[in-house]
């Protein structure tokens, strides 16, 4: 923006000469474009780049036992141990992937249920909203305490419930087979609800018009929702899948409060990020943790790249 | 200005995947006197007692003390992550001697005490048990004092017993025996339940190591596939599958393991003595008055339970109050507080206090003579003795858990004692 001065009108009084300005307020206005962006780059420097700088550094190093202790740099062979490490690492990527790709699914699916369900008003809907997004506001570790509990193959309430349909009792979270997908079923219980949040947003801010159009056109139900609503809220969508997508694969708080260390004594839930955890603070082995996270740091990227990178082929299209 | 995507992208997940490595530093504010002095504690029984007591210190000294509570694990990875900081924010620190004394003394995080034990007469460092004394001893030098001491115990259900006709089981054997005929009596209720996790259940399996005439290491190298570590992993993890809960998960700790108990739901459950408030308070457990205590049945090489300190406190070695640290954990650890502790029932690291009546007053009999045995031919250590702890569990409980599910314990205590011998050379 550019500032002009008003020509004085003769009717106006001559106005006071503008005062010479101080040396700071000069310098302040020519780099005001930095100057305010300034909070966000420190923080961002601070909180962002310098950690993840650390990070790179530590995991060429043989750093161990305490990041302050001397460590050696031993360039890439952290990198190597962990890539041909088939036991606990790849496992390991391979739950990840697995575990954000099925709750993706399922809690964007159920999400625009939901979200369809609330779209138009209706009796008591206040209640039903309210309702439906109380997993939202529990704290994930608490969460996953009370569905130990509720899950305990012995004393839980699942095994109670399943009884009196005549179901043999399941070992839920303790079973090798069951448990990782015991904990995508926690998962989706809790945050579907924010899902169903994003794309309520979404619809409610829809123009009317296509919907009425395709209605006078005959279209049924099924066809509106499939060739309007759906195309319309495609956008939406994808913002839903990304930001639960990054949350869905950092999943940590869920698997460590129902399985504890090393997810379980068969790492049944062993995530990266539990196992990168895992390293560091069971292990102290610094090094090797900072590998797999810069690993995992680069999966993340590499799924936004995949994303995003649709997103904006999209947009060209 | 347009920023290139690469770059909008790598911002976003950086902040998006960056949740873990960040930690914060503690900024180094110069102390003055009136400076409050910060203790942290695990939650726990001996806590809760001495929380209440601390007003007490503050009026006797004039200190102000702040403290902070958490939970086992969480104070643990407080401990990593500020201390690996260099912070002087914690000045009196509780600690597990045996989980991570080592890796601090090894790391410098505690401060050397040696000459501060040895000040007071009153006081009495003597007094103090030896094996608590040696786990908190690094090097030579005193870097903590005991305040929680464990043994593992036999609890069992006096009112099952009585129905089954089965008397108190003296050996290791005689306890598998009951456990058999009181499952096959109950269906609904367990023989036997015990930790099994690969990791939470290796300190109370050693008991059992210890009993058939086994350890983790001999002299310095890994021995977790000799004849008496196979027999004694299949006997516990058979004990479990044979006559545990039936759909017994492979992830108690002792707060599973001690709720299937106190449910009602199991005949015998070994335990450390120091958590035996929660099957012994009416609040906590529904079999409260029908508890009894025994001491561990012996194996071949007798009843060897484990002896040792839990829990103790020492000064941040990076602490800007030394002394006054110093002060809150003589006070913390004196004979009146240590009896006070006891009395609320935590076993503490005294000779005097086990030694008075009033030291065990509060104590079921039972459970005090089943001490008073252990406490004579305890061992001093539950878990393997070196510095990466976390790691060494969960390679010689993987054995346990095979042994749990069915699989074959004695090729899982091989593949142990190979990974366990490769994980010692590299342990320093």
């Amino acid at each position: 923006m550019t500032s002009t001065t008003l020509e004085p009108t003769s009717a106006q009084a001559a106005p006071p000469r503008p005062k010479p300005t101080s040396a700071f307020s000069a310098w302040a206005n020519r780099h005001r474009k930095w100057l305010f962006a300034a909070p966000a780059m420190i923080f961002v420097a601070v909180l962002i780049i310098f950690p993840l700088v650390w990070t790179a550094w530590l995991s060429l190093t043989d750093s161990h036992g305490s990041v302050r202790a001397a460590a050696k740099f031993i360039g890439l062979q952290n990198y190597a141990t962990v890539l041909t490490d088939t036991t606990r690492f790849w496992p390991a990527v391979g739950r990840t992937v697995l575990f954000t790709g099925v709750v993706l699914v399922f809690e964007v699916v159920f999400g625009m249920c939901i979200a369809l369900l609330l779209w138009r008003p209706f009796k008591g809907e206040r209640w039903v909203r309210v309702a439906v997004l109380l997993p939202l506001v529990a704290t994930p570790v608490a969460v996953g305490m009370m569905w130990r509990l509720i899950f305990d193959p012995n004393i839980g309430f699942a095994n109670q419930v399943i009884g009196w349909f005549g179901i043999p009792p399941q070992p839920w979270l303790a079973g090798q087979e069951t448990a990782l997908w015991t904990t995508m079923f926690i998962d989706v219980w809790q945050w579907t609800p924010m899902v169903a949040l994003i794309l309520l947003a979404g619809l409610t801010s829809l123009s009317e018009e296509p919907q009425e159009a395709a209605k006078i056109d005959g279209a049924s139900t099924w066809q509106r929702f499939w060739f309007v609503t759906l195309p319309l809220m495609m956008p939406t969508v994808i913002v839903a899948i990304l930001l639960r997508g990054i949350d869905a694969l950092k999943t940590f708080d869920i698997l460590y409060a129902t399985k504890g260390k090393g997810g379980g004594s068969f790492n049944e839930v062993e995530t990266l990020n539990v196992y990168a955890y895992g390293l560091s603070f069971d292990y102290n082995q610094y090094g090797v943790s900072s590998t797999v996270l810069i690993l995992f740091f680069l999966l993340i990227i590499g799924v936004m790249w995949a994303l995003t990178g649709r997103r904006n082929k999209k947009k060209e299209a | 200005m347009k920023v290139p995507s690469f770059i909008k992208v790598a911002a976003v997940a950086a902040v998006a995947s960056l949740g873990l490595a960040a930690c914060g530093s503690g900024g180094s504010g110069a102390s003055d006197s009136s400076a409050p002095l910060r203790v942290t504690l695990a939650n726990h029984v001996w806590t809760e007692q001495i929380k209440a007591a601390i007003p007490e210190f503050e009026k006797q000294t004039g200190i102000k003390v702040e403290l902070t509570q958490l939970g086992e694990d969480q104070l643990s990875d407080q401990y990593n992550v500020k201390l690996n900081a260099g912070t002087d924010e914690i000045d009196v620190m509780m600690y597990r001697p045996l989980q991570e004394g080592k890796l601090f003394a090894k790391n410098g995080y505690l401060a050397d005490l040696t000459g501060n034990v040895k000040q007071d007469s009153s006081w009495d460092w003597s007094d103090f048990q030896a094996g608590p004394v040696k786990a908190t001893t690094a090097d030579g030098k005193v870097v903590g004092v005991p305040i929680i001491t464990e043994r593992e115990v036999l609890y069992y259900r006096k009112d099952i017993l009585q129905s089954a006709g089965v008397a108190v089981p003296k050996t290791m054997d005689e306890l598998k025996a009951a456990a058999a005929k009181i499952k096959a009596a109950n269906p609904d209720t367990a023989g036997f339940v015990a930790r099994t996790g690969k990791s939470t259940a290796v300190t109370q399996f050693s008991s059992f190591l210890y009993s058939y005439g086994g350890d983790f290491t001999q002299d310095g190298k890994a021995s977790v596939n000799t004849d008496a570590a196979k027999k004694a992993y299949a006997f516990y993890g058979g004990l479990i599958k044979e006559n545990g809960p039936a759909n017994v998960s492979t992830d108690m700790s002792w707060p599973e393991a001690m709720a299937i108990f106190t449910q009602g739901k199991a005949a015998f459950y070994t335990e450390a003595d120091s958590l035996y408030k929660n099957a012994t308070d009416p609040a906590k457990s529904k079999v409260a008055d029908k508890v009894g205590f025994a001491p561990l049945p012996a194996g071949p090489a007798g009843s060897k339970p484990y002896n040792i300190p839990s829990w103790a406190l020492g000064v941040n070695d990076a602490s800007k109050q030394k002394d006054n640290a110093w002060k809150f954990v003589q006070w913390a650890t004196s004979k009146e507080r240590t009896l006070a502790a006891q009395k609320a029932g935590v076993p503490g690291a005294r000779t005097s206090v086990w030694a008075s009546p009033e030291g065990t007053s509060t104590y079921p009999k039972d459970l005090a003579e089943a001490i008073a045995v252990s406490a004579q031919n305890g061992v001093g250590h539950d878990r393997p003795e070196v510095i990466t702890v976390g790691k060494a569990r969960e390679i010689v409980g993987a054995p346990i858990v095979s042994a749990i599910t069915g699989a074959d314990s004695g090729k899982a205590a091989d593949d142990a004692q190979t990974a366990f011998s490769t994980f010692l050379g590299t342990d320093k």
